[in-house]
């Protein structure tokens, strides 16, 4: 991630403000930054979101394409993940500087998205054995400052909710061989349902205390952080220490019980907001990057 | 290519234009917060995203420093979601190389680096969706991007893909046209002295038209240069009146 130089004063000054309940910035501990949350930003792809936490931006766009399934899953699709950490955020990125952040992760996006709890699968399997929806979700990540890991949950999660999926009909031709073919109408398509999408809150210990939506700074102030991704009933679905300290098990609960708390009222706002977006449909006028 | 004319018989294009209208910009300066400089543009549906880092020490390399001058480092990438088909690698191929350099030849000839010996220039380009003439918009959006960090040029650039279709030239390309197989030439300008800082063809192309395609260029860039100058202009107002309360 981005690093900035935190002199040992202002280590001191943030850790006593958390002690405190009371951030650099007047956040409490379990308090979002400002939240901006936008859908259908980038128009061809088949689902796009964008979302602002703070000064972290970051967009995501998902192409969906016909491919063979996995030959241990036959009858399911499934989504692959591409995070680009772009020299736009900072220019330790450029050229192959942000490919470990990168990697790092669309591996834990891989453990948390892409199994048969979070996106239904099966429903975008078109025939068993040979052919199926995959769903390539690409991260661009904008600008860092810190929190990396809710932001692109949560536009990941939103430009799901945006997916239109064309529908395909399967028809035999005269060989025996088998022929796809979308659906003529391009308002034609299937939605994904992403009830059971699980959002990822991270929290940093710092001190002896944990901090939701960690800046730079107090990121640089932490030893250890814990990733919790949460779905809307409160289950944990996937859990991660990341960072170079030791965090002893009853802390552990304690951020897990946190975590379970902050993330599931993650998910009614923004669901509200997405389905609020959706039934402005094409009155709504598109800001992007332009507002 | 049954149906589909790059230039009708009544003038029209393929997307309703005529042939030296160009497409709708659209562009905001001062995007990111975080970065020294940066821009958005849309050139249609072309868009591109800029950022400036600089003037600042030199990374990396020391040795590359130049003792009279600024280094400009640019770099070009597409998102991976940018063109119809993913793309697979945002940066790193050839093109993305060779655009880079050609961004980097752009700028050096605008930028006034005499003023900051020993450091280095980032200029970060984009490209979030792509439908044709992306060079063009990196310039543009670039050129926004380097006022917005207030580093010193000696004019705009701006930057106008044009094409040659049944003797007439056409400004401003899509990717329709671009992959139709029309003669396309890259033009960056520096309007007020009218000086070329970019020239580029990769096309067949009777001598005799070249003056012709290369003026309707120039025409292209300079209506460009107006319109970018309205957005500079709007948004200094805009800033200034925030800091003034």
């Amino acid at each position: 991630m981005a690093t900035v130089q935190v002199s040992e004063a202002e280590k001191v000054y943030i850790l006593h403000g958390i002690r405190d309940d009371l951030r650099v910035d007047g956040r409490g501990c379990e308090d979002y930054r400002h939240m901006e949350t936008e859908t259908d930003v980038v128009s061809n792809t088949d689902g796009s979101a964008k979302v602002t936490l703070g000064h972290t931006a970051v967009l995501v766009g998902i192409k969906a394409e016909i491919r063979k399934p996995r030959p241990m899953l036959p009858d399911e699709g499934y989504l692959e993940f591409f995070v680009d950490c772009s020299a736009n955020a900072t220019p330790e990125f450029e050229g192959r500087g942000g490919e470990e952040l990168g990697t790092e992760l669309s591996n834990t996006l891989y453990k948390v998205f892409n199994n048969k709890h979070s996106v239904d699968l099966k429903s975008l399997c078109i025939s068993a054995g040979e052919h199926c929806w995959v769903l390539y979700v690409d991260v661009l990540l904008l600008q860092c400052d810190g929190n990396l890991y809710d932001a692109i949950s949560i536009a990941i999660k939103a430009a799901l909710f945006n997916t239109k999926i064309p529908r395909v009909h399967i028809s035999t031709d005269d060989e025996g061989g088998k022929e796809i073919e979308l659906s003529d109408d391009p308002f034609d398509c299937m939605r994904l349902n992403v009830e059971n999408v699980p959002c990822i809150v991270t929290l940093c210990k710092v001190g002896h205390r944990h901090v939701v939506d960690a800046t730079l700074q107090e990121k640089a102030c932490s030893v250890a952080s814990l990733i919790i991704s949460v779905t809307h009933k409160g289950t944990v679905t996937c859990l991660r220490k990341v960072g170079g300290g030791s965090l002893d098990p009853e802390s552990i609960f304690e951020m897990t019980e946190a975590g379970k708390r902050v993330g599931k009222a993650l998910h009614t706002p923004l669901m509200n907001l997405l389905k609020q977006e959706e039934s402005l449909g094409k009155t709504r006028q598109k800001v992007g990057f332009l507002g | 290519m049954a149906g589909l004319e790059l230039l009708s018989d009544q003038g029209y294009r393929l997307d309703g234009r005529k042939a030296t209208e160009l497409r709708k910009v659209q562009a905001r300066m001062g995007v990111f917060a975080q970065a020294d400089g940066s821009a958005y543009l849309e050139q249609g549906n072309t868009k591109a995203l800029a950022v400036v880092y600089g003037p600042h020490e030199m990374r990396g390399s020391r040795s590359r420093t130049l003792h009279d001058r600024a280094v400009i480092n640019c770099q070009y990438s597409m998102a991976t979601f940018s063109t119809a088909e993913r793309k697979r690698r945002p940066h790193g191929d050839r093109k993305s190389t060779e655009m880079s350099l050609h961004l980097k030849q752009t700028f050096e000839a605008a930028v006034m680096t005499q003023l900051y010996p020993r450091s280095q220039i980032d200029i970060y380009v984009k490209i979030l969706q792509s439908d044709g003439g992306n060079y063009s918009v990196c310039v543009n959006a670039a050129t926004l991007a380097v006022i917005d960090a207030g580093i010193p040029m000696r004019d705009y650039v701006c930057a106008c893909t044009v094409g040659f279709v049944d003797e007439t030239p056409l400004a401003d390309l899509c990717y329709a046209e671009e992959s139709g197989g029309v003669s396309s030439l890259a033009l960056a300008l520096l309007p007020r002295g009218g000086q070329i800082a970019l020239l580029q063809m990769d096309a067949r192309l009777h001598q005799d038209h070249l003056e012709t395609l290369i003026d309707a260029a120039m025409t292209a860039c300079k209506g460009v240069s107006k319109v970018l100058d309205e957005v500079v202009r709007q948004h200094l107002q805009e800033v200034s009146v925030l800091t003034r309360e």
